[in-house]
């Protein structure tokens, strides 16, 4: 007997992002107010980082909610129904829960069940994490259409007292639709990770020291934590800032380049540069590594949204094209790096 | 290989360009952070800078022993040689 030859999904030749839409939470938080809590003034955290303003998230938004408002509004720039989406990616280190995951859920809310639905935990590379799956997803003839969604709720993993990164840090959400293409619309990710790094930016427990804390509180009162945690029971964001200044910008200028390379574009080929938020001086110090013509438009959200982790990337890349509406069409170069440490790059047809 | 002198020269330079500080100011006895008032993160840039420039690799550990202008000469001398 002859084994029949099996069918497999054709391939799509391009892809390009269909759609952008966002979501940005009204809570604002000032340099001010975050002189409260640590000692520091408005011109010391502006200095250093460039932050002004954080958005935030009230008690009452979740993770899901933030990430349902983005991709209502991506779907309908796009032009696509939810039953369309092939594929649901949710790009999270804050939704909290282990289990199950924040894209099942918004998956279903958005009316896109019985599409397949993950979460990927990808810190601030996980926007681009999610590019990098998506356009393997649609190019493998996989899914017709993926929907990803950057989404970050920091504000609830973070000690307003800790001075490394816990004021640095906003809420938001920004979401795309990644489908076929008549034209290359996505270059090859160039993205990776060092493990030997995770130190570098991490939570200050695990969820088991959360139970063994929470069970010794519960038993022997509030002096049994002292030892255990330094400050709290519940997990919040630590950096070593300096280390990570040195791989964002040095390591980081080098992945860069690969994906300009990769995607066979030169720098000044680009008229945009949408790298993650994570401050301002780490932005400026890259452009300068990488040479960036003038010309090339600059995102620099953080400004007004402080560092959203995997949310920053589209809500960055939605502001310049909100004030530079000019740039749709164009190529821009997205990278975003962060704990794992975790790293990835395109180069993007803007759309 | 360069003397502790051009050493210092060249790291006044590196120092200027990041901070605008007056190359005449860096000296040896000179603290990064209380003296020159240089960041953690302006640290970082000058030391990428000065790796550069003379040929040598400072660890991240290694940075926050080197307190002073002093320090920084030796420690790249020492790699150096």
């Amino acid at each position: 007997m002859t084994t029949p030859t099996l069918n497999q999904s054709p391939l799509q030749e391009n892809t390009r992002i269909h759609g952008l839409g966002i979501c940005r939470p009204e809570v604002i938080v000032t340099n001010e107010d975050i002189c409260q809590w640590i000692d520091s003034s408005d011109e010391w955290i502006r200095q250093r980082t460039g932050i002004v303003t954080r958005h935030r998230a009230d008690k009452d938004t979740s993770v899901i909610d933030m990430a349902e408002a983005a991709a209502r509004a991506a779907l309908e720039d796009a032009g696509i129904e939810a039953s369309q989406l092939g594929a649901v990616l949710v790009s999270t280190v804050t939704h909290p829960y282990a289990t199950p995951s924040a894209a099942a859920q918004l998956a279903d809310r958005l009316g896109a069940t019985p599409a397949p639905a993950y979460d990927i935990s990808a810190a601030c590379a996980g926007y681009c994490y999610g590019i990098a799956q998506a356009d393997a997803l649609v190019h493998a003839g996989t899914a017709d259409y993926v929907l990803v969604v950057g989404v970050e709720k920091l504000s609830d993993f973070i000690d307003n007292t800790e001075r490394t990164i816990s004021f640095l840090l906003g809420d938001g959400a920004g979401a795309v639709i990644i489908g076929p293409s008549d034209s290359p619309g996505i270059g090859p990710s160039v993205w990776g990770s060092d493990g030997s790094k995770h130190e570098s930016i991490r939570m200050t427990h695990s969820l088991l020291d959360v139970r063994d804390l929470s069970l010794a509180a519960l038993a022997e009162g509030p002096e049994a934590l002292s030892s255990a945690a330094e400050s709290a029971i519940w997990p919040t964001m630590l950096q070593d800032g300096p280390t990570v200044f040195r791989w964002a910008v040095w390591e980081m200028a080098k992945v860069a380049q690969q994906a300009l390379d990769a995607a066979g574009i030169r720098a000044e080929d680009l008229v945009a540069f949408v790298p993650h938020q994570a401050n301002i001086r780490i932005i400026d110090e890259m452009v300068k590594q990488l040479g960036l013509p003038e010309h090339v438009a600059v995102a620099r959200d953080i400004v007004d949204a402080g560092n959203t982790s995997a949310a920053s990337i589209p809500l960055a890349m939605h502001r310049l094209l909100a004030e530079n509406p000019g740039l749709s069409g164009g190529l821009a170069l997205q990278i975003g790096f962060g704990a794992g440490l975790v790293f990835g790059a395109q180069v993007v047809v803007l759309p | 290989m360069a003397s502790n002198e051009e050493i210092l020269a060249g790291l006044a330079e590196i120092v200027n360009e990041e901070t605008g500080l007056a190359p005449e100011s860096v000296e040896m006895d000179k603290s990064f952070t209380d003296d020159l008032d240089i960041d953690s993160i302006s640290m970082m840039t000058i030391v990428v800078n000065a790796e550069e420039k003379f040929g040598v690799r400072i660890p991240d550990e290694e940075v926050k022993n080197l307190k002073t202008v002093g320090d920084a000469v030796e420690f790249i001398a020492k790699s150096q040689s």
